[in-house]
């Protein structure tokens, strides 16, 4: 059974379509990536995955629930409980330090825990900066304290919206590599990027293209499984419908 | 770490390492709460000012014979006694007797000097008062008619209370001016009158300036009737009405000031923090996608807001009597009471009104969507 199954989602913006029809799984443990061009509905996608809009059509089932039919406030505790959200800009809260940033997420869903906040810093190589504020670090290192807040919850589910997107290329290593080891950990992982390199780094890439899925890749990625599988010629189904879509 | 000082941890930072856009807003509620503490300082300070400046008006309590004689020295001193001492600002009592200069009639009075002084400030006295036996203050309508001058003798004459007539000299300390009628009058020790007129023990008015309300004054009034047997109190109506209306008018326009004070500050207040919130969408959408439920971020903002009433309603509370302090000085030319009470009223008062300020910035806190003001570029 898939940690995340979205059941033909569409979303409508007035005469808009961000999404049409859209069907995508997403097992426990894989690592996803969702591709397209400016305007594909990557933002839409992300924003529906990550529990803060809602589809106007279709169904998204998150670990057995139908988040599509959930309050506001219950979406709130979805994201507080089971999702662990990346942004591009990082977001941090600049009054606070890198530490009581990671804390901050502790803070919403249960506990703060100084010492816990402290190791999910040191799991990025950050224990040494944990007293910074925001403005004091850099933006490799200001993006590494946003995946310490995302993970010290132990989300069901890691949601990167362009992880590296203000990154140099040492620091987009150094972000992926943390990738990397979260997915050997066995955690979710869907990140949506413009950049075919860290797309190339999930096991399956999906390319969304004006609101659909106009193509899902198997990587190379560090697991491999989906790329042996394509090559078998025995993609998913997801897979398949995209390759009908685009034949259509 | 707990959730509560995690709590704090969140508002405290925000407040202090974001000085610049929460200074505006305590210095309104500093400056809201100075003025509310300093005006209703002078609030409740204004009738006790009011009152020592209407007592250079004149009596506003006098004391006569409910049975239209004259009082005896025991009923007049039974009806002294209803007043409190502490309110006591002057008591004279008089006695009045017709005497003659050069053939013309004139009105002596003889009265404790000393006490006609402090009942009667308002009296512009032209040379001296009287200290030695045989001064005496004469008022400008008979300096007029008998042309004296202060230093300048007279004979008086007249009957004394034996029908013998009587003649003595004096000399004039100063000429008194009042406007009203006592400057008719030829006022004297009481010690020179009884040399003059004889001794009786008895007095034609008590006149006193007290210290109170009108309603403190009603309640001497009531004391008196009730135990000083003989004796009819009677309120100076104009003085004591006067001083009621001037005193009301005036808590009515420091009561007007202070509430729109308090309703400005409050403005300036939920101006400021809607600013906050605008400023900080961002962060507020951060928490949200974090799984900040909707009472954590009013949490967080009322707290941030009730923080600064705090802070500013006890900066307001200190500085608050400084304010009245120089209100006192340079409009009453006394200084004021420090009412310690109103402290904690200060710092209630100003969290009150910051908490009703922030309701309307921190409902907009709320509806921060997001998935909209966390879009990536």
């Amino acid at each position: 059974m898939p940690i995340l199954d979205i059941k033909g989602i569409s979303k409508i913006y007035g005469s808009v379509k961000a999404l049409h029809n859209v069907d995508l799984a997403v097992e426990q443990g894989e690592w996803l990536a969702i591709m397209g061009p400016s305007g594909s509905g990557k933002t839409t996608m992300m924003n529906i995955i990550g529990c803060m809009d809602k589809p106007t059509e279709g169904k998204v089932i998150l670990d057995g629930v139908d988040i599509a039919a959930e309050s506001a406030r219950n979406l709130t505790a979805v994201r507080r409980e089971k999702i662990g959200l990346i942004f591009q800009q990082f977001h941090l809260i600049n009054y606070l330090t890198a530490l009581e940033n990671v804390m901050v997420a502790q803070y919403y869903h249960s506990m703060p825990d100084e010492k816990e906040a402290l190791q999910a810093l040191d799991r990025v190589g950050l224990s040494n900066r944990a007293k910074h504020l925001p403005s004091q670090l850099s933006g490799g290192e200001q993006q590494r304290v946003c995946i310490a807040r995302a993970l010290i919850n132990y989300p069901m589910l890691v949601l990167a919206d362009e992880p590296t997107g203000n990154l140099d290329e040492a620091n987009e290593g150094i972000v992926l590599d943390i990738f990397k080891q979260l997915h050997r950990e066995g955690s979710t992982v869907i990140v949506v990027t413009h950049d075919p390199e860290v797309a190339q780094e999930a096991q399956r890439t999906v390319v969304l293209e004006h609101g659909r899925i106009a193509r899902i890749i198997a990587n190379g990625g560090p697991g491999q499984t989906n790329a042996s599988r394509l090559e078998d010629g025995a993609p998913d189904s997801q897979s398949r419908q995209a390759a009908e879509r685009s034949k259509e | 770490m707990t959730k509560r000082s995690m709590y704090f941890k969140m508002i405290t930072s925000a407040l202090i390492r974001r000085r610049s856009g929460m200074f505006v807003a305590l210095l309104a509620v500093a400056i809201g709460a100075t003025v509310l503490s300093g005006l209703v300082t002078v609030y409740y300070d204004i009738p006790r000012q009011m009152r020592q400046e209407f007592r250079s008006y004149g009596a506003n309590l006098i004391f006569v014979s409910s049975g239209g004689d004259a009082l005896s020295e025991e009923e007049a001193a039974a009806a002294v006694a209803c007043i409190p001492e502490a309110q006591a600002v002057g008591i004279a009592a008089y006695r009045y007797e017709t005497v003659k200069i050069n053939e013309q009639p004139f009105m002596a009075a003889g009265t404790d000097l000393a006490g006609a002084r402090a009942t009667s400030p308002y009296w512009f006295v032209s040379g001296e008062w009287p200290e030695r036996d045989g001064s005496v203050l004469i008022g400008q309508e008979v300096a007029d008619v008998i042309r004296l001058l202060p230093g300048s003798s007279f004979t008086m004459t007249g009957t004394d209370l034996q029908g013998e007539a009587f003649s003595r000299d004096f000399r004039v300390a100063g000429i008194v001016q009042t406007g009203g009628t006592e400057e008719a009058f030829i006022f004297m020790s009481l010690a020179d009158f009884a040399a003059v007129i004889g001794e009786n023990g008895a007095f034609d008015v008590v006149e006193c300036s007290v210290s109170a309300s009108q309603a403190e004054l009603e309640a001497i009034a009531a004391r008196v009737t009730e135990s000083a047997a003989g004796v009819a109190p009677r309120l100076v109506t104009r003085v004591t009405r006067s001083e009621g209306a001037v005193l009301t008018k005036l808590q009515a326009l420091v009561f007007l000031v202070t509430t729109v004070v308090l309703l400005l500050t409050m403005i300036c207040v939920a101006t400021t923090m809607m600013a906050v919130v605008e400023e900080r969408r961002k962060e507020i959408g951060l928490k949200k996608a974090l799984g900040a439920p909707n009472r954590g971020i009013v949490a967080e903002f009322l707290g941030e807001g009730l923080f600064l009433g705090c802070l500013g309603g006890v900066l307001g509370a200190a500085l608050g009597f400084g304010f009245a302090q120089l209100i006192g000085i340079n409009v009453f030319s006394r200084a004021v009471h420090f009412q310690a009470a109103l402290a904690p009223v200060t710092v209630v008062a100003s969290v009150f009104v910051t908490g009703l300020a922030c309701l309307i910035p921190v409902r907009r806190a709320t509806d921060v969507d997001p998935a909209i003001v966390l879009r990536g570029e």
